[in-house]
């Protein structure tokens, strides 16, 4: 690991002040924030992160849950996975997040990694992760060892020519589906920005993966109010039962009226160099009845760009019955 | 050199007994007689108020680039330590505080040997900079239970035969004690799902489960 200066941040605009001196807040940065470290300690350690600076951001004012006057629900950036998982206002109003949290990671993880940090966590492509091979997105130019080599467990959706990487977070499929908004506060003043505009695609850029730019805090995130008599789930797919990222995986927010879809939003994961929202799914099942050929209908939509590599085909059967199977239990317990 | 964690109850001496080794000496200290130890490559840790001054604690600080000045609070006891930004609290505790305990697996968050608790709640320590930690209480095996006074979750392991090399124990407890706390459903099943973070080599799987259902059903007898 290289040596780097470490300081405690103790109010918002210290730490932003800081941090916009960096020449860059994606890959490469020399100024980092720190929070709970699961993702970047990693990296350093790894040599693929190699920041000169690193703010500790784990005492700034940005660990509470707050339920906002509208019925939807404020979650600061620095509140743990687990505080997430386990809070009441999510079991109660949304499952599929909660959810997709408890399917990540380990309990000692999820008491260490923030909603901020989970955000921005890396892809596990093993190139990525490998300085001795080529990643054009932790060195642009150098190409993609992925395309040709191990992809057995990267992206079909999103991909381009230059990355074929996974974003390999769970809370984000749940984040997406359940249409929540990123708060940023930077050198410029604050801003809002929907999940979906979050995270870039790759194409010739993959090193640049969120509109971050260097200043630029995640203060928290907000929930819109549940929809009313939504049922929502996230279904994962993994190599084993537990402590592993997904093959695929769904997070489904459905509402239904007399076994007819009023609403749904579907999000996919493991599957996508981004957090994978589908509407064309959602227009296959809005105000269509809950039926099997209805759910392999929105399937078929969801995944007909898919774009498999040499070693992963198998997930596009894979993702369409994850998403089959989800839709089918959400709906039946309707 | 000498020090308390070298006589804990932690996974360096799992069956408490060597009696038949002559005299009681664990496996470190064999090995110490032969090694030349890292010590003289510390930055001096001080025991704040503590009692003895340790050879460690002797070795002159040497001086690193960014090296910040931290105060930990380890196991109830208070430590100031000059330490490189890169030391992780794992490392801080083996290399720096001689609380050898807590192991070091992958050293990636990925096998929960080095598992301790920070204010109550389990964490990788190897994925996590000493340094961000002042005025945090963190716990290892060595302040859970000693050998005369063994945490129920210590006692349970050993009368459950919960391990066989003892590498990942200390993890595989810390884990098991935080667990105690959490909202972990009855089942096998889900005490299983809530230690996925701790890999077992031997396989001991069958044993650590049962030795967490016993205490959690109270079932543990004293040591």
């Amino acid at each position: 690991m290289k040596t780097f200066q470490l300081t405690r941040a103790n109010d918002n605009e210290q730490a932003i002040a800081a941090a916009a001196k960096s020449k860059t807040a994606q890959q490469g940065a020399d100024v980092r924030f720190i929070a709970g470290g699961t993702t970047l300690i990693d990296l350093m350690k790894l040599n693929v992160e190699t920041p000169q600076k690193l703010l500790d951001v784990t005492h700034l004012p940005l660990s509470k849950i707050d339920n906002l006057p509208d019925g939807g629900l404020s979650i600061g950036a620095m509140v743990r996975n687990s505080d997430l998982a386990h809070h009441p206002a999510v079991q109660k109003n949304y499952r599929v997040l909660s959810e997709a949290l408890l399917s990540g990671a380990t309990v000692q993880l999820r008491n260490m990694a923030t909603t901020g940090g989970n955000l921005l966590q890396r892809t596990r492509c093993m190139y990525f992760r490998d300085t001795a091979m080529p990643c054009n997105k932790r060195e642009p130019g150098l190409g993609c060892a992925a395309i040709t080599g191990i992809n057995r467990g990267l992206a079909i959706l999103g991909t381009s020519e230059h990355c074929i990487a996974t974003n390999p977070s769970d809370m984000n499929v749940a984040l997406a589906a359940l249409e929540a908004t990123i708060h940023i506060r930077g050198a410029k003043g604050e801003r809002s920005v929907p999940i979906g505009d979050f995270h870039l695609l790759p194409g010739n850029t993959p090193h640049r993966e969120t509109v971050l730019e260097p200043g630029d805090l995640i203060t928290h995130v907000t929930l819109p109010p549940p929809a009313p008599g939504n049922r929502s789930l996230y279904l994962k797919l993994r190599d084993r039962a537990s402590y592993e990222f997904a093959l695929a995986s769904a997070a489904v927010v459905v509402t239904t009226a007399g076994g007819k879809i009023t609403r749904a939003r579907v999000a996919l994961g493991g599957v996508g160099t981004k957090p994978w929202r589908s509407p064309e799914a959602e227009a296959e099942l809005t105000n269509q009845s809950a039926t099997d050929d209805v759910f392999r209908k929105a399937a078929d939509a969801a995944l007909r760009n898919a774009k498999p590599q040499s070693q992963n085909g198998f997930k596009v059967e894979l993702a369409k019955r994850c998403l089959v199977h989800a839709l089918k239990t959400v709906t039946q317990t309707a | 050199m000498d020090s308390e964690s070298e006589r804990s109850a932690s996974s360096d001496q799992p069956t408490g007994n060597r009696k038949s080794f002559g005299r009681p000496e664990t496996r470190r200290q064999f090995l110490k007689q032969f090694t030349v130890t890292s010590a003289a490559l510390t930055l001096g840790p001080q025991l704040i108020g503590g009692s003895s001054a340790s050879a460690a604690e002797k070795t002159a600080p040497v001086t690193a680039e960014n090296a910040v000045d931290v105060r930990l609070k380890i196991n109830g006891k208070d430590y100031a330590l000059k330490l490189d930004p890169r030391t992780t609290l794992l490392d801080c505790l083996r290399e720096h505080l001689h609380l050898t305990g807590s192991k070091k697996g992958c050293d990636h968050g990925q096998c929960g040997a080095c598992t301790v608790h920070i204010n109550g709640r389990r964490m990788n320590s190897c994925l996590i900079f000493a340094a961000m930690h002042e005025g945090d209480e963190i716990t290892t095996i060595e302040g859970l239970g000693q050998p005369e006074n063994l945490h129920p979750m210590q006692a349970a392991f050993l009368s459950h035969d919960a391990y066989q090399c003892g590498y990942c124990t200390s993890g595989q407890i810390m884990s098991a004690t935080a667990l105690l706390k959490e909202p972990c459903g009855p089942d096998d099943a889900d005490v299983k799902e809530c230690m996925s973070g701790n890999i077992c080599r031997c396989g001991a799987y069958p044993n650590i489960v049962a030795a967490i259902q016993s205490v959690r059903q109270n079932k543990e007898k004293p040591a």
